[in-house]
């Protein structure tokens, strides 16, 4: 079940198109990760998925359901450049920008409570925005953001200006509320924070989708023939036989043996057939297909599309 | 709609609770009342320290004319400084005794004084003599010299100084103009033209002060939540154009509020005042006793009595003013032109990202409010002439410029054209700039100009 689905998507501003014909499908309680270089139209289509500017062409459906105001109250949007009044209280903005999305006061003031116990950050209440650091703001926001327990939360670069304890406290949130349920879309730059959580992908290019989908699938589509390997045995003898066939690309050495990564060269030969050889001279503890790293397939692709284009 | 509420009840609480609306709210009754009470006190403040001048007049002819009051007395003490020696009056003596003596100054009047030489009288004295001191000795010495002038002048033509006078009293005309307003019913209300003109005057420059302070805090605020981002958050929850009304009317209800303090505070500051001032005031002016005696042959000065006979016309003249017509239109145009100019403010805070970029956006707001101020003041002397006529059917100026003609009485026709356009051109304002709002806000680190604002205007969407 598809929980957000964008059909053909186009949006122009005067003299340029930000988004052309973009069509993704966000399955239930999936961490979706919108990727892609900077000005490539992300902001432009989170923008429209939070009714902020309509596309010129398309549909957005959420649950099967056109999009509409109804559906503002089921979705929360932590913005990329986010800001608060300074020189309100914490605790009235965070009342205030709740209520406009439409909680109940009571309600608002009940989850606020619970949320700010959590957090330990309870004497922050009655604090002036412009008191606390940009860290602390932002732990605020994100409070903001979920605290009408959307189906749908969007954040857009969640984790920068955030020191690593509390990234870390963010992405243990996250992951919780996905367990509770709710979908996640989020957009960042920080590959590494995609492949630990997100479970598909969606990249975005000079205004086209260009790739898109399950993560592990992509990962593996964009594999090459490299395995990593844990070898314990004679490590001089298997240089000769690999030889031609195959490349040793990496070695760390211990005593005797070491992890190392090695690339097939002759396409005719299986993995099958290097395990062969390298269990003649010792043991092997660890074989396994090495997947690029998102940070790989990212510049791959879109410097792909980029060079077809030029 | 239930948005729209929670947006003005927020424009609205913080900008209360704000310590520079408190002491604005505080400060200007204070300095309203304190405008409208000063000339009370200045009159209480009538120098009543008695005072002795001694007077060195070498023609003999003036100290007849310099009357005593009950806090000033002349003195003739020509006949101690007089010299026969040197036939002159000593007085360089005279200043130099005057440290020790009885007398507050020495007032010298040179035999040159005759001719009205200028600069010849002269009063020496250790503190500066106030002002109705000098008025009164001043007048008494010209009304002197003009009498000599006068029976020489008799002399000349031969005839006597009483027929003189009685050609100056023929001659001597004194007008002063009532206005008297015709209603409906072809009745006649009296009006004082200075009535109007001061309430005309208060209601145009109010409308102007208030559009333009709670203008730019309209435009403030829209510049806040565009720089410090909070916008995306704002408008991911409600549409743009609820905010940029919710901010409206709130700043508006933020203003109103002022205004009634205002309005309140300044009555009760006042008549607090007056209870206190004004007891004393009353009597000073029953008490035939004050200045006036003292210039009582001065036809210039107003007698008591015709003094509360102006009083009395100018309370008839303030009643006769139609308040409720005044303060319904007053409200009306305030709000209208407040709406008219707070949806530009809030298009030009939109269209920028700073406070300082806000210039180049600025000029099409200032020019018409001060074009009203400018033609408000001519308005005043001409309220019925076709400058103000028009310019109180612009609805950029209207409510400046109608304001200062509506004490004088308008014509219903006028009213009905005036208010129409006003109400027209600010639902087409709005929703201009409402287009126009919603691009901007979301857009950011752009060198916008005009070209770049009407293209904004024509976004779909």
């Amino acid at each position: 079940m598809n929980v957000l689905v964008t059909e053909n998507i186009e949006k122009r501003f005067s003299n340029h198109l930000a988004l052309d014909d973009v069509s993704i499908e966000v399955p239930q309680g999936s961490i979706y990760g919108l990727l892609g270089p900077n000005g490539a139209g992300k902001t432009t289509l989170i923008r429209i998925i939070n009714q902020i500017t309509a596309p010129d062409k398309g549909n957005v459906f959420i649950n099967g359901e056109k999009l509409s105001s109804k559906h503002i109250s089921k979705i929360g949007y932590l913005p990329e450049e986010r800001g608060l009044y300074k020189k309100m209280k914490v605790g009235e903005q965070a009342l205030y920008l709740c209520q406009l999305k439409g909680m109940s006061k009571t309600d608002a003031l009940k989850s606020l409570k619970k949320w700010f116990e959590k957090f330990e950050i309870q004497s922050w209440w009655d604090k002036k925005v412009e008191e606390l650091s940009k860290g602390m703001q932002q732990k605020i926001q994100f409070i903001i953001t979920i605290l009408h327990k959307p189906d749908i939360l969007i954040f857009d670069e969640p984790f920068s200006g955030f020191d690593p304890i509390n990234t870390n406290i963010l992405k243990d949130e996250i992951l919780e509320l996905r367990k509770n349920g709710a979908t996640i879309i989020f957009s960042t730059h920080n590959m590494a924070s995609v492949e630990e959580i997100c479970d598909h992908i969606a990249l975005i290019n000079k205004s086209k989708l260009i790739l898109n989908g399950d993560i592990n699938y992509i990962r593996n589509t964009y594999a090459s023939d490299i395995f990593e390997i844990n070898f314990d045995g004679y490590f001089n003898k298997l240089e000769s036989t690999l030889t031609s066939d195959y490349s040793i690309l990496e070695v760390s050495e211990h005593s005797n043996g070491g992890k190392m990564k090695v690339e097939v060269l002759n396409k005719e030969m299986k993995s099958n057939e290097l395990l062969n050889r390298m269990t003649q001279f010792g043991t092997i503890s660890l074989f396994k297909k090495h997947l690029p790293g998102m940070n790989d397939i990212f510049i791959k692709v879109v410097g792909e599309t980029n060079s077809i284009t030029e | 709609m239930n948005k729209i509420a929670l947006i003005i009840k927020r424009e609205y609480s913080t900008r209360v609770k704000k310590k520079s609306f408190i002491i604005m709210t505080i400060i200007g009754p204070l300095l309203f009342a304190a405008m409208m009470i000063a000339p009370v006190i200045l009159m209480q403040l009538e120098d009543d320290e008695f005072k002795k001048i001694a007077i060195i007049d070498e023609s003999g002819m003036f100290q007849e004319s310099l009357k005593n009051t009950k806090y000033i007395e002349f003195d003739d003490v020509s006949a101690e400084y007089y010299d026969p020696a040197t036939v002159s009056y000593n007085i360089t003596l005279a200043k130099q005794k005057l440290k020790d003596s009885e007398y507050y100054a020495l007032l010298y009047i040179p035999h040159t004084a005759v001719q009205g030489a200028k600069g010849s009288v002269v009063i020496y004295s250790y503190q500066q003599p106030n002002v109705g001191l000098k008025m009164h000795i001043a007048n008494g010495i010209e009304k002197r010299i003009e009498d000599i002038k006068l029976s020489v002048k008799a002399g000349e033509l031969g005839i006597t100084e009483e027929e003189v006078n009685e050609i100056l009293n023929v001659v001597n005309t004194n007008i002063e103009i009532v206005t008297s307003t015709l209603d409906e019913d072809g009745g006649e209300k009296e009006s004082s033209t200075e009535v109007a003109m001061i309430i005309g005057y208060i209601c145009g420059f109010l409308i102007y002060m208030f559009v333009f302070m709670y203008g730019s805090q309209v435009m403030r605020g829209v510049i806040e939540e565009k720089t410090s981002r909070i916008i995306e958050v704002i408008v991911s929850s409600v549409k743009p154009f609820q905010l940029m009304m919710g901010k409206i009317i709130g700043v508006a209800l933020v203003g109103l509020t002022q205004f009634v303090l205002w309005v309140v505070l300044t009555i009760a500051i006042v008549a607090g005042a007056q209870s206190v001032l004004l007891k004393d005031y009353d009597t000073s002016k029953m008490n035939p006793q004050t200045v006036n005696l003292g210039s009582n042959l001065d036809e210039n000065m107003p007698t008591p009595d015709e003094d509360a006979m102006k009083f009395e016309e100018i309370f008839k003249a303030v009643f006769a003013v139609n308040y409720f017509q005044i303060i319904a239109l007053f409200l009306f145009y305030f709000i209208g032109g407040y709406l008219l100019y707070a949806a530009m403010f809030a298009m030009v805070g939109s269209a920028v990202d700073n406070e300082t970029d806000t210039q180049q956006f600025m000029l099409p707001i200032t020019i018409p409010l001060i074009l009203g101020i400018i033609v408000m003041v001519s308005a005043i002397n001409n309220p019925s002439g076709s400058l103000s006529y028009w310019f109180s059917i612009i609805p950029f100026t209207s409510p400046i410029v109608m304001m200062v003609r509506v004490p004088f009485g308008v014509p219903i026709i006028d009213l009905v054209i005036s208010m129409t356009l006003l109400v027209l051109t600010f639902i087409f304002m709005t929703w201009f700039a409402a287009k126009i709002y919603r691009v901007g806000i979301l857009m950011y680190g752009k060198k916008v100009n005009y070209k770049e604002l009407w293209k904004w205007f024509r976004y779909k969407n």
